[in-house]
C-alpha cells in the first residue's frame, strides 16, 4: 500500500518534540530506570526522523539505518539494565544522585 | 735530566699505597713508607744540586702535554734552577726530619696511615709547585697544598672545632686564590702563554715599567700569595690552622706551604719589576703584618700561637725583602726560616707530647732541667728568630734590614718598622723561653722524648746555627739589591737592638727586677691585652662586616623569594583546579544537564551563523 | 482523512511520552511508553515504511519494553518507591530541566523554518529493504550482529552475580 504524502517539516517538529520531551525526562528524573527510558524515547525520535528521511526520497536506507538504531538501541538497553541490577547491588537504592563516587 | 720526576714521585707513590691500604697497613711499614719516601726525594734532590752547581745548567724535563686547545698547551714539565734547587732541599730536608719526627710524634695515634698519606701528599704538591714550569702547574701544586692543609689542620675531625678550623684555613686561602686565578687569565689573555720563562720575556716586550696591565695582574698574584702566605689581611686563619698535629704546623705552616706566597712572587719577579706600585705594596704588606703579628703574640699564651703569630711575622720580612727589591734576602731568610721555625715548633711538639698535651706556657716552667735536649733547642731557635749575632736568622734579617734603609721613597720608614718588629721579636721570642723553661715547675713531664724525636732536634739546632754561612746559588737567577755605602751607625743600631730586647725581656720575665703587673692590671692596659691577644679584633672585624651580612642575606632569602614565580604559577594552577574540581559532582543528572547546556549554545551560533 | 489519522497518532505519541516521563510508578511509565511506541509505528506505516513499523512493535516494543518491565518487576520496587518518586518530581525540580529543554526545542524548530517538502508517498516495501540490506549495507549487518554480541556478553556478565545471589538469599 502506498503512504502518504505529508510535509516533512510536521515529521520532524514531531521528533523534535518528542526528543526534547526525552531530554527534559533525562534531567528531571532521579531513578535509573526513568533515565533509561527517557534514552529509549531520544532513540526512538532519532530513528522517527531517520525513517522519515528515508520516506521523503523513497528510498530503503532509511528504514536500514532504523535498524541499526534498534540494534544499538537494544544492546544499550541489555547491558545499560545489567548495570541497574548491580547499582540496586551494591548502593541499595537507584537513586542517582547518591552515586556519586567519581566526584572529584 | 731525566731523574728529575723521581723527586715528587717518591712521596706521591707512597701517599697513593698508603691511601689505598685503606689504613690497615702495619705501622712500621707506614713509617718506613712515609718517611722513607721523602728522604728518597732528598736524596734525589741532592744529586740533582750537585749536577746544577757542577754545570750551572738548567735542568728541564717535559712529562707530557696537559692540556692541548688552540695555542693553550700548558704541558706537565719541570724546569729547575738555583732557585728551586732552594726550594727543594728546604723542603725534602726539613720535611724528611719532621717525617720522622712524626713517627715518635703521632705513633699512638689510631691514624698513623692516614697521617702519613696527607703528609706526603702534602710534600709532592709542594715540589710539584716549586718545579713548575708554568703557572698552571704550578696552581695544581698551590691547590694541592690548600687541600692537604685543610686534610691535616682537620685531622682529628671528631672535635667539630678542629673541622671548623680547617674550613676556615681552606676559605681564606680560597678568596686569594681566586684572586690568583684572575691573575692567571689576565696573564694568558695578555701574553699568549703560562710558561714562565716564555712569559717573562714576552711581559719585558709588551709592556713598560709602570703599564697597568702588570700592575693589575701582579696585584692579583699577590692577592693570591697573601693569602697563602698568611698576610694582611687574610692572615687570620693560620693561628686558628694550630690546631692540627704540631709536626703539620711545623711542616705546613712554617716552612713549607706558607712560604709558598713568598716564592711565586719570587719566581715572577721580572712582572713584579714591571709593576713598582704593587712592590711598594708588598713592603708596606710585609712591614705592617710584622708589625701587628709581632705585637698579638706579646700578649698570648698558648705555645703554639706564638709560634703561628711568629711564623705571620717572619713571613712579612719575607715580604719586606721582597718589597724592596732583595729578592735573594727574601729567599734567603725563607730558608733560615724554615730550620729555626720548624726547629721551634717540634720543639713545642715535644713540650706538648711530654706534658700530655697542654698548651698553656704559664702552666708550664722549669722544663730547663726536665727536658734538656728540648730546652737547648728552644734556646738556639729563639735566638735565631730574634736574629741574635751569629745566628743563621742575624744574617738574613740584617740583609733585609739594610736593603729596607736604602729603599727609594720611604725606606727608612719600613726600616724603621723592621727594625721595631726585631725589638718585639725579640722580646716575645724570649719571653716564652724564660716562662716554659724557667721559674717553678707547674706540670711534670711524664716521658723524654726519644732518638726520632730528638734526632731532629738537634739537626735543625746545628742548621739554625750554621745555615747563615751557606752560599745560596741565587747568583744569576735572583735579582738581589746591595746594600753598600750606609753608614755604620744604621748597620750598628740594626744589630743592637735584638740584643736590646733580649735584655727587656729578661727584665721582665726571668730577673722579675722590673715589673709591668700594675700597667698591665690597668683598665687600659687589660683592653690593650685583650686587643693583642685577639689578633687586633681583626677577626671580629671580617665577622661583622662579611659574615655577618652574608648571612643575613642567606637568612633573608631563605624562602627563596626567586622561586615566587614558579611556585605563583603552581598556586594558581591549584586554585583553578580547586574552582574546576566542584564541577565533577558525580552526578549523572548534572553531567547530562551540562551535555544539554552545551548542545544548547552550540546550536545557537549555528544558526546565528547560519542566518 | 489519513491525513487526519497522521496527526492524532502523532498527538497520542506525544501525550504518551509525556506521561510515560511524569509517572511515579514505573509500571505506569512503561505501558504508556509503549501506547508511545505503537503510535510511532501507525506513523511509520503512514509514511510508507510497513518494515520499520514493523520492527517497531515487534522489537521496540515487544522486547525492549519487556526487557524493562522484567527488570522492574525484578527489583520490586513497591510503594515506597512511588512516594520517593513523586518527591523527587516536586515542581522545584522542573524549572532547570524545563528551561534547558524549552531552549533546545525553540532551537530545533528554528533551524527547521525552512524545509517545505513533502514525503514521496511511495511505500518502501520489505523486499527491498531486504535487498539493500544485503547490498550495499552487508558491512553494517555483521557490526551490529558484533554489537549484539557485546551487549549479550555484557548483560550476562552484569546480570550473573546478582541471580545467583538472589538465589542464594531465597
Amino acid at each position: 500500500m502506498d503512504g502518504l504524502q505529508i510535509p516533512l517539516e510536521h515529521i520532524l517538529v514531531l521528533a523534535a518534540t518528542l526528543f526534547s520531551c526525552g531530554l527534559m525526562g533525562l534531567m528531571l528524573r532521579r531513578n535509573i530506570i526513568f533515565m533509561l527510558m527517557s534514552l529509549e524515547v531520544m532513540l526512538n525520535s532519532a530513528a522517527l526522523a531517520f525513517v522519515a528521511a528515508g520516506a521523503r526520497w523513497g528510498q530503503a536506507d532509511g528504514q536500514i539505518i532504523f535498524l541499526l538504531i534498534l540494534s544499538v538501541a537494544a544492546a544499550e538497553v541489555a547491558v545499560g539494565l545489567g548495570l541497574v541490577l548491580q547499582i540496586q547491588r551494591r548502593f541499595k537504592t537507584l537513586d542517582m544522585d547518591q552515586v556519586n563516587r567519581l566526584r572529584g | 735530566m731525566n731523574t728529575l720526576w723521581l723527586i715528587p714521585f717518591f712521596p706521591l707513590l707512597s701517599a697513593t699505597a698508603l691511601i689505598l691500604s685503606g689504613g690497615r697497613m702495619p705501622r712500621q711499614l707506614a713509617a718506613l713508607l712515609g718517611a722513607g719516601s721523602v728522604g728518597l726525594a732528598a736524596i734525589s734532590v741532592v744529586m740533582v744540586a750537585r749536577t746544577y752547581l757542577a754545570e750551572g745548567e738548567v735542568q728541564q724535563l717535559t712529562l707530557w702535554t696537559w692540556i692541548a686547545v688552540d695555542n693553550f698547551t700548558p704541558r706537565i714539565a719541570f724546569y729547575v734552577d738555583g732557585l728551586t734547587i732552594v726550594m727543594m732541599s728546604v723542603i725534602t730536608g726539613v720535611g724528611f726530619l719532621i717525617h720522622l719526627y712524626s713517627i715518635e710524634f703521632m705513633w699512638e695515634d689510631e691514624s698513623f696511615c692516614r697521617y702519613f698519606a696527607y703528609m706526603n701528599l702534602f710534600v709532592a704538591a709542594m715540589l710539584l709547585l716549586v718545579m713548575a714550569d708554568n703557572l698552571l702547574l704550578l696552581y695544581l701544586g698551590w691547590e694541592g697544598v690548600g687541600v692537604c692543609s685543610y686534610l691535616l689542620v682537620g685531622f682529628w675531625y671528631r672535635d667539630p672545632l678542629n673541622g671548623k678550623a680547617a674550613r676556615k684555613a681552606f676559605v681564606v686561602t680560597r678568596v686569594g686564590d681566586t684572586a690568583m686565578a684572575l691573575g692567571l687569565l689576565l696573564l694568558f689573555t695578555e701574553l699568549g702563554t703560562l710558561d714562565i720563562q716564555a712569559m717573562m720575556a714576552t711581559a719585558n716586550s709588551t709592556w713598560q715599567v709602570g703599564d697597568t696591565l702588570p700592575i693589575i695582574a701582579t696585584a692579583l698574584l699577590l692577592g693570591g700569595a697573601v693569602g697563602k702566605s698568611a698576610q694582611l689581611p687574610l692572615h687570620t686563619w693560620l693561628p686558628d690552622a694550630m690546631a692540627g698535629p704540631t709536626p703539620v704546623s711545623a711542616l705546613i705552616h712554617a716552612a713549607t706551604m706558607v712560604t709558598a706566597g713568598v716564592y711565586l712572587i719570587a719566581r715572577n719577579y721580572e712582572l713584579f719589576l714591571l709593576a713598582p706600585p704593587t712592590l711598594q705594596a708588598v713592603a708596606w704588606i710585609g712591614v705592617l703584618t710584622l708589625l701587628l703579628a709581632a705585637f698579638t703574640a706579646l700578649a698570648q699564651h698558648d705555645i703554639k700561637r706564638i709560634l703561628a703569630y711568629s711564623t705571620i711575622s717572619q713571613i712579612g720580612y719575607m715580604f719586606l725583602a721582597l718589597g724592596v727589591g732583595a729578592f735573594a734576602s727574601g729567599i734567603f731568610h725563607l730558608m733560615t726560616h724554615a730550620f729555626f721555625k720548624a726547629l721551634l715548633f717540634l720543639a713545642a711538639g715535644a713540650v706538648i707530647h711530654c706534658l700530655h698535651h697542654e698548651h698553656n706556657i704559664f702552666r708550664m716552667g722549669g722544663l730547663r732541667t726536665r727536658l734538656p735536649v728540648v730546652f737547648w733547642s728552644f734556646l738556639i731557635g729563639s735566638a735565631a728568630l730574634a736574629a741574635l749575632p751569629f745566628t743563621s736568622g742575624f744574617y738574613s734579617k740584617d740583609a733585609i734590614l739594610l736593603t729596607a734603609w736604602t729603599a727609594p721613597g720611604n725606606g727608612p720608614w719600613l726600616w724603621a718598622g723592621g727594625l721595631l718588629g726585631a725589638l718585639l721579636t725579640s722580646i716575645y721570642s724570649f719571653r716564652l723561653v724564660f716562662i716554659v723553661f724557667f721559674g717553678a715547675a707547674q706540670t711534670e713531664p711524664d716521658r723524654q722524648p726519644g732518638w726520632k724525636m730528638s734526632g731532629p732536634l738537634i739537626l735543625l739546632c746545628v742548621l739554625s746555627l750554621v745555615g747563615g754561612w751557606f752560599a745560596l746559588p741565587l747568583a744569576g737567577v735572583l735579582p738581589n739589591k746591595g746594600h753598600a755605602g750606609i753608614s755604620h751607625v744604621v748597620e750598628y743600631i740594626s744589630i743592637a737592638t735584638p740584643l736590646l730586647g733580649l735584655v727587656i725581656a729578661y727584665l721582665l720575665f726571668l730577673g722579675k727586677q722590673v715589673s709591668i703587673a700594675s700597667l698591665v692590671a690597668s683598665p687600659s692596659g687589660q683592653a690593650l691585652q685583650n686587643f693583642w691577644l685577639n689578633g687586633w679584633r681583626i677577626d671580629k672585624l671580617y665577622d661583622t662586616l662579611l659574615v655577618r651580612p652574608f648571612k643575613s642575606i642567606t637568612h633573608w632569602w631563605r624562602n627563596e623569594p626567586v622561586d615566587l614565580l614558579y611556585n605563583a604559577m603552581v598556586t594558581i594552577a591549584r586554585w583553578g583546579h580547586g574552582r574546576l574540581v566542584t564541577l565533577q559532582t558525580g552526578e549523572l543528572r548534572w553531567y547530562a544537564t551540562s551535555i544539554v547546556f552545551g548542545l544548547v549554545l552550540l546550536l545557537a551560533i549555528m544558526l546565528r551563523n547560519a542566518s | 482523512m489519513m491525513e487526519n489519522l497522521f496527526y492524532v497518532a502523532s498527538l497520542v505519541a506525544l501525550v504518551a511520552t509525556v506521561a510515560a516521563l511524569t509517572r511515579p510508578n514505573a509500571a505506569h511509565a512503561l505501558i504508556y511508553l509503549i501506547v508511545s511506541l505503537l503510535a510511532v509505528a501507525v506513523l511509520f506505516f503512514l509514511m510508507g515504511a510497513p518494515f520499520a513499523a514493523a520492527l517497531e512493535i515487534l522489537i521496540y516494543a515487544g522486547a525492549i519494553m519487556v526487557l524493562f518491565v522484567f527488570v522492574i518487576m525484578m527489583l520490586n520496587l513497591g510503594e515506597a518507591g512511588d512516594t520517593r518518586e513523586r518527591q523527587w518530581l516536586s515542581p522545584r525540580n522542573w524549572i532547570v530541566p524545563g528551561i534547558m529543554a524549552a531552549l533546545l526545542l525553540l532551537e530545533l524548530l528554528l533551524a527547521l523554518r525552512h524545509t517545505p517538502v513533502l514525503t514521496s508517498g511511495v511505500a518502501v516495501d520489505p523486499k527491498t529493504v531486504g535487498l539493500t540490506l544485503f547490498g550495499p549495507y552487508v558491512l553494517a549487518v555483521e557490526i551490529a550482529s558484533m554489537l549484539l554480541l557485546a551487549g549479550l556478553v555484557g548483560a550476562y556478565h552484569l546480570g550473573r552475580r546478582f541471580i545467583v545471589r538472589r538465589e542464594g538469599r531465597s
